[in-house]
């Protein structure tokens, strides 16, 4: 009889609280994950629009082609009219 | 308090603590769950995010290496058409004059650019010589040298700017290339136009 009594005693006084301490830190330790992934999903979706210029680097290589066949054909000219260096 | 009466007391509350920690387990389970949820949420949309960004950036590797390469061979070509034209020494100088510092750099195809002592060409000549240099017009940028002739020198200036023509002129050949001829004797014909000579095309008149 007193051992059921000790024991409820226990049960209340000990065993609740640290169901409780324990659940509770598990709830604050996932509440503070769901800002941090809410910040990296707008991060994530500011990063994919800041490359939406990335599109144009294929005009880039274009036109970087073109100026350096402009060079290439400016420098053989140049290599043709002037005299080399004695 | 009898001993029934004991045990049925003690039996409750032992229900009502393991109601208690039943109820606690519910709360916090299910607000643990609402919260994995949120994040659940959130890691789709970071996942499509960052899909976005593999997608976009996937042929930027490719792109960047061909440029970089084509712009490797243009500066090649140009650093060597300078060191062909210039001479080494000249170009070293001239360059360090453009960029000051950039000697001790030197040539990335020429390694023995690095060892050459640059001439104070910046220190003689203005920019704008500097610039008719690096288009290749070929001035004496030698003499930028302290220990040489001076571009300007008052006395000699006519020398000085026949020195900026390449060495045929220079040499004063006994002939150079005739100017094209033109007119009706010339060795080259072109078509004639057939609106040449035509009486000339009247504006209907104003009312």
């Amino acid at each position: 009889m007193i051992l059921w009594w000790i024991g409820d005693v226990v049960l209340l006084a000990v065993v609740l609280p640290v169901v409780v301490y324990l659940l509770r830190g598990v709830l604050d330790a996932a509440k503070s994950i769901v800002p941090s992934v809410q910040q990296i999903a707008k991060v994530a979706a500011a990063g994919s629009k800041d490359l939406d210029a990335a599109a144009l680097l294929l005009t880039t290589q274009d036109q970087v082609s073109k100026t350096v066949a402009g060079v290439a054909n400016y420098g053989g000219s140049l290599d043709v009219i002037l005299d080399d260096a004695r | 308090m009898t001993p029934v009466l004991a045990f049925a007391a003690a039996g409750a509350v032992m229900i009502f603590a393991v109601g208690l920690i039943v109820v606690a387990l519910v709360y916090y389970l299910v607000s643990v769950i609402v919260a994995l949820r949120k994040i659940t949420a959130g890691l789709d949309e970071t996942i499509a995010g960052v899909a976005e960004i593999v997608q976009k950036s996937a042929p930027v590797n490719d792109v960047v290496t061909t440029i970089n390469e084509q712009l490797d061979a243009g500066v090649d070509l140009l650093e060597g058409l300078l060191v062909k034209k210039a001479g080494m020494t000249d170009a070293v100088g001239l360059v360090d004059g453009l960029y000051p510092g950039a000697a001790a750099t030197g040539f990335r195809n020429l390694p023995e650019s690095t060892t050459i002592k640059a001439p104070r060409i910046g220190e003689v000549y203005t920019r704008g010589t500097l610039t008719l240099a690096r288009l290749g017009r070929e001035a004496p940028i030698a003499a930028g040298n302290p220990a040489g002739a001076a571009l300007r020198d008052p006395e000699r200036g006519s020398l000085a700017a026949r020195q900026l023509y390449p060495e045929t002129r220079q040499a004063r050949p006994a002939s150079m290339p005739r100017s094209p001829v033109i007119g009706t004797d010339a060795p080259v014909q072109y078509e004639q136009r057939d609106d040449i000579g035509a009486p000339r095309k009247r504006l209907p008149a104003a009312r």
